[in-house]
């Protein structure tokens, strides 16, 4: 069933001048998969988004052209990989504001750099009664570090609650935040709820008590213009692989002062400057946290993404998703037993939809939807505690990018009016 | 429609989705035994009222998708009434025939087979598989003499 086709919002008219998704996704060679005899519908790029053409064909170019170790090769090929690894780490001090290239670590991914910051900078500074503030719609890449933490210090675990539209409720943010707060860690934008949280606004109540900022930009970084020296956070980590770039690559930004002082994560090659069988110096920043052969092929390859990224535009990404956010929320609204996580306002929030449907569990509308070649995610989210909040045991997530457009909405509408007539509810 | 789906949600399984036995509270539980897959957020409660050697009445909750409360279900249906080793018995069958072994299933256990559709979808096979590895971990515990399970049963521990 078709519905409403001929009526549909102006914003999703202006959505289409601000970026052609139908060029955008011939840059995606797997949008031309079939999926279940079906065109893909991609809808869950907040687990991890596709990789345009650019990208694939810049890993491949590296282990052709340019594959040798970085950093301490005396040789053309090996001078070659390492500054094409060092350009893909100016590219992301750019990208997120300007910060200088060494306070940008590469790591495995944002998880990585939350644990590498738990380990290092959470085990040499978090004392026992010390406060640590996280928000209850964390994920649990950004919870699970700090529970840990907070169990091994006897550190206090605080949290800023939600409101039931999904905001954080900063009514009693002095009794949370307080002199005794060493940390706060909150998500930037959330997975499960689409919430853009003010991170500016609370890390100046963090600075003002003495704390330091983490913010996760895991969903952020890809989906809007980020400046971290903007927001004021002390560090930022975000990862590669939903911003268009491979898997296993992420970013940990750190300020330069706190890096210095913090001790290295992982041990071994890079991260020294001489080594003793009784001493040992440090490389400087950002080599101290980088032991090990990375990723060198994926962090070359990031660049091609960042490239992409800055060539659509990311205020214009921005628009793109604020109109497309608005045009699916309006259509998932018509359908009735929906119920939509999270604020309802665009504006306020990213494309990353959740919902729940009153007589069908999320798993069996992800398996209904699979079979028409749509994939969205169904399930906890990594954020079990936000479930349990939202009295929910699951939820069903659609999530949009800059190769969605509104007729990746309409067959999604059309295939759950579709399975709500095949389950009989 | 697509068959592979049609295979998973036969109208045996949507019928038990549907209306749920075993809804019935137990009026003394001998046997408690809770499960949950933690990676989908499914949760069931079991509780089993033992007579004489036999299953004489069992209650089964299941907070889940179609497949879990169906499966969960069909376990009430089918287990109810009978000597506890033949209930430990059939669930080890329907177990190893959710994980894909050719197993041959008596006659009077004929609906059971409604449930091998899931195995068209691999990640789904734990959905059906929880009330039947809750009632294994319900049964171990009744006979080493706990009524209650210390850990709730999971299909993720049990694979």
């Amino acid at each position: 069933m078709r519905t409403n086709t001929n009526n549909r919002p102006a914003t999703v008219q202006t959505a289409r001048s601000r970026l052609d998704t139908n060029r955008i996704k011939r840059d995606f060679p797997i949008l031309e998969e079939k999926i279940n005899g079906h065109r893909l519908v991609y809808l869950d790029s907040a687990a991890t988004s596709q990789k345009p053409r650019v990208v694939i064909n810049a890993i491949l170019d590296f282990y052709r052209r340019k594959n040798a170790n970085i950093h301490r090769g005396i040789h053309s090929l090996a001078e070659k990989a390492t500054a094409a690894y060092e350009h893909t780490r100016k590219r992301v001090a750019h990208f997120i504001g300007d910060v200088d290239p060494e306070e940008v670590i590469f790591t495995r991914g944002t998880t990585e750099g939350i644990n590498l910051l738990a380990y290092t900078w959470g085990e040499a500074n978090i004392r026992e009664g010390d406060e640590i503030v996280i928000t209850e719609m964390e994920h649990h890449a950004n919870l699970v570090p700090w529970v840990i933490l907070a169990q091994k210090k006897k550190a206090i675990l605080k949290r800023i609650p939600i409101t039931l539209c999904g905001h954080l409720d900063l009514s009693n943010i002095d009794d949370i935040i307080t002199p005794k707060t060493r940390l706060l860690a909150m998500m930037h934008m959330s997975n499960v709820l689409g919430t853009i949280n003010p991170v500016a606004e609370l890390t100046e109540s963090a600075h003002r008590q003495g704390a330091i900022v983490l913010a996760d930009g895991a969903q952020a970084v890809p989906h809007m213009a980020v400046d971290v020296k903007a927001l004021g956070v002390d560090f930022y980590a975000f990862s590669s692989h939903k911003m268009l770039g491979p898997t296993g690559v992420g970013v940990l930004y750190g300020k330069r002062a706190l890096l210095e002082a913090m001790l290295p994560f992982n041990m071994g090659g890079e991260m020294i400057r001489e080594v003793r069988f009784d001493r040992i110096t440090w490389n400087e920043i950002p080599h101290k946290f980088e032991a090990g052969t990375p990723d060198i092929a994926n962090v070359v390859a990031f660049e091609a993404a960042l490239t992409y990224l800055e060539e659509l535009g990311m205020d214009k990404i921005r628009e793109h998703e604020i109109a497309l956010t608005k045009y699916a929320i309006g259509r998932l609204s018509e359908i009735d037993g929906l119920e939509i996580q999270g604020p309802q306002e665009a504006e306020l929030r990213g494309g990353a939809i959740s919902f729940t449907d009153r007589d069908i569990h999320p798993h069996d509308i992800s398996t209904f939807l699979d079979t028409k070649g749509i994939a969205i995610r169904a399930g906890h989210h990594c954020a079990q505690p936000l479930m349990r909040i939202l009295g929910k045991i699951a939820t069903a997530r659609a999530s949009l990018y800059i190769y969605n457009d509104e007729a990746d909405i309409d067959a999604l509408i059309d295939a759950l009016i579709d399975m709500r007539r095949y389950f009989g509810v | 429609m697509s068959e592979p789906l049609d295979d998973m949600y036969r109208d045996i399984i949507m019928d038990h989705y549907r209306s749920p036995r075993g809804k019935q509270p137990v009026k003394s539980a001998d046997i408690r035994s809770d499960g949950s897959n933690p990676a989908c957020g499914d949760e069931l409660e079991m509780q089993v009222e033992m007579h004489d050697g036999t299953l004489k009445h069992i209650h089964v909750d299941c907070k889940g998708c179609a497949i879990s409360v169906a499966s969960g279900s069909m376990l009430a249906e089918i287990v109810e009434g009978r000597p506890l080793e033949e209930a430990r018995r059939i669930a080890e069958l329907v177990r190893r025939m959710l994980k894909g072994e050719d197993v041959e299933l008596p006659d009077d256990l004929g609906d059971l087979d409604a449930l091998k559709g899931v195995r068209q979808f691999p990640v789904r096979i734990k959905c059906a598989l929880l009330s039947w590895v809750t009632l294994i971990n319900g049964l171990e515990n009744y006979e080493r003499g706990k009524a209650d399970s210390d850990t709730p049963a999971t299909t993720e521990d049990r694979e």
